[in-house]
């Protein structure tokens, strides 16, 4: 097997509670194994609090890691110093939820674009700005945009100019944090056949961040659903929406309705009592037992299940109830 | 039988520095009593302003026309003081940022029994227990002790089903939501819709249900009146529009939704897609508001604004070519 472009180990991050806030640290990732291959477009799905977003930001060193080791291309960039980093940057690249204020106001959009290329000393003057041509060309935008401000385009160009920002280097790697969810629907397709038609152009890999279930199957070959800091459940698309295992990702499936009045009302639905609790204080053995709809104390109280790969053929889950040929517990 | 709420030609218009805006322009639609009305659109497409209008609650800049009906009574244009009494008794709102919409400083317990002493003259110690029940049928635990506690405490979803305790605490006949469950995690909407669907059963309220989600439309919803830049560009029984929506908006936002269920794209594994964005609602254009957006454009579609036709039994689109399927 050829060598991954992320190979993500026990990585763990936390952030400190202030004191007058009551202390303590907020385990926001608790231990996730996570690798991406070349040109594999990985969806990371999960609620909020869940921790796919900080996971995305250590991804990138946006945050530094608490433990556990970050590896590109197989070297270890998880303490790398931020000017040693630099070299690597050309490597990855991430594209923001939020259009708006992810792009600077008071730059003009080729300027926006160029700013990695002139940051990377790849390329000067007219060469530069043919390189940018070319790549908002490939994201959709007109070559008169380049003298353009951010106010002046709606969110879906903007968000194109995101794409184009973080691609215009060619990298390995596209870590994608929600890129659609702050747009309208009809825009978002847009958005998302974009990503899919560049991906298959530029083959480059993709760590792709998200909360909507219907946009990951789309788009992703292999999904991992987190859960207060963990990975619950990992699979194909295929694997995972086929044949989910984890009694959460089953309660996350359900309860994603369908646009398709006569089959969302016959659907079987898995109502999960409750909110997820605070990741301060992280519930004991397996996170998901206090609302789980088939836990079963004391053993899913005390003990963690592992993520394991029952049928060895990499999809994993981490549940006690799953039986060893890999039948999920039936959660209705 | 009379509708419970009868939206008839409603047209706001903002006056802003740069020119009118019209951000509804002749919205119709009837709510069945009992019913759930899904009003679907894009941002800007004037959803949330036709609630405000519905209740008398539009900002002193706009101004609005056209009728609106509870139980066949005209309540468009009354005054603030008769129009006071009417929300939160007979009509009542949630939104869809709870945190905005409760106030920090009091608890909710507090919020909730302002009302019921409001509207229904409940002595404070009367409207405490009425809130803890209330907080019992939007399903929060432990509601003795939640009625102490302040917005800040309580999580996102618990604070929607706050709002929603507060909003049928009168028990009223029409509650409008507008995008209930949009700020929350699906597991946590899954069960807010849960709450409205025991509300209609229970209490027999009337749903209008603002959202952009079409999937949250099938799940809970019996008519949908889609609408367009201030217009509504079809409407019908839910099955019906989602099995074969008639105008081209309706077939290429029910196209861009992934359905990897249903193997719908088109050959290259793609969604399809609204060419363009959201018009602006400047002065009303003389032409069909999709028209620059629309595959199906033509010379006719320039002429005017077509208006809503029946194109099936109780199925309406606004369009000179209507037809064919979402799936096509």
């Amino acid at each position: 097997m050829s060598e991954p472009v992320l190979q993500i180990s026990g990585l763990k991050k936390y952030f400190p509670v202030p004191r007058s806030r009551g202390g303590g640290r907020v385990h926001a990732v608790d231990g996730v194994d996570l690798t991406v291959a070349p040109g594999e477009i990985v969806g990371l799905v999960g609620e909020s609090g869940s921790g796919k977003s900080t996971l995305a930001k250590c991804v990138v060193r946006l945050l530094e890691p608490t433990a556990g080791t970050i590896r590109l291309h197989g070297t270890d960039v998880t303490h790398r110093s931020q000017r040693r980093l630099r070299r690597l940057r050309r490597q990855v690249h991430m594209v923001f939820q939020d259009p708006y204020s992810s792009l600077d106001p008071r730059t003009q959009i080729g300027d926006i674009v160029s700013e990695p290329v002139r940051m990377h000393g790849l390329a000067h003057g007219r060469r530069a700005r043919e390189l940018v041509a070319g790549m908002l060309e490939r994201v959709g935008l007109s070559a008169d945009m380049i003298r353009r401000y951010p106010h002046e385009l709606s969110g879906g160009q903007r968000q194109r100019v995101g794409l184009a920002r973080s691609l215009v280097l060619e990298p390995s790697l596209l870590v994608a944090d929600e890129p659609v969810s702050a747009l309208d629907v009809s825009v978002q397709a847009s958005i998302l056949n974009l990503v899919l038609d560049l991906q298959r152009d530029m083959g480059f890999s993709c760590l792709f961040v998200a909360h909507d279930l219907s946009t990951v199957e789309f788009l992703c070959n292999r999904v991992a659903v987190m859960y207060l800091g963990r990975i619950v459940e990992e699979g194909t698309r295929e694997q995972l929406f086929g044949g989910p295992r984890h009694p959460y990702t089953q309660a996350l499936l359900s309860a994603a309705p369908l646009p398709d009045p006569p089959r969302q009302r016959e659907r079987r639905r898995v109502l999960l009592p409750g909110d997820i609790p605070s990741p301060i204080d992280p519930p004991s053995g397996c996170r998901f037992h206090t609302r789980c709809p088939v836990a079963e104390l004391p053993l899913c109280r005390d003990e963690v299940p592992g993520l394991t790969d029952h049928t060895a053929d990499g999809h994993r889950a981490s549940c006690h109830l799953i039986r060893t040929d890999g039948t999920a517990p039936a959660v209705t | 039988m009379t509708a419970r709420l009868e939206v008839t030609g409603l047209r706001v218009r903002f006056d802003t520095d740069e020119g009118s805006v019209l951000a509804a322009n002749g919205v119709s639609f009837s709510l069945r009593p009992g019913g759930v009305l899904g009003l679907v659109g894009e941002s800007g497409c004037g959803k949330s302003v036709t609630a405000m209008a519905v209740l008398g609650l539009l900002p002193p800049t706009a101004t609005s026309e056209g009728s609106v009906r509870l139980d066949g009574e005209e309540i468009a244009g009354l005054p603030p003081r008769r129009m006071r009494r009417i929300r939160g008794r007979e009509i009542s709102m949630i939104f869809q940022e709870p945190m905005t919409s409760l106030n920090p400083a009091f608890t909710v317990g507090y919020q909730i029994a302002e009302v019921l002493r409001r509207h229904e003259g409940l002595t404070r110690d009367q409207a405490r227990v009425r809130a803890a029940e209330l907080l019992d049928l939007v399903r929060i635990p432990e509601p003795g002790k939640r009625v102490g506690e302040f917005p800040h405490q309580l999580s996102g979803g618990m604070r929607q089903r706050v709002m929603i305790a507060m909003a049928v605490a009168c028990n009223p006949k029409v509650l409008l939501a507008d995008e209930p469950t949009t700020a929350l995690d699906v597991t946590i909407q899954a069960q807010v819709l849960d709450i409205m669907r025991d509300l209609r059963a229970q209490l027999g309220t009337s749903i209008v249900l603002i959202t952009h989600d079409l999937g949250v439309v099938a799940d809970i919803a019996d008519d949908v009146v889609v609408m367009y830049a201030g217009h509504v560009v079809e409407s019908g029984a839910v099955d019906t529009v989602f099995a074969g929506p008639r105008h081209p908006y309706t077939i290429g936002l029910l196209g861009s939704v992934p359905r990897p269920d249903l193997g719908l794209d088109d050959g290259r594994g793609r969604l399809r897609e609204i060419p363009g964005f959201v018009p602006t609602l400047r002065e009303p254009p003389g032409a069909c508001v999709f028209a620059p957006r629309c595959p199906r454009a033509d010379a006719l579609c320039q002429e005017r604004m077509p208006p809503l036709e029946e194109q099936a039994p109780g199925q309406y689109a606004a369009c000179v070519h209507p037809g064919g399927h979402a799936h096509e």
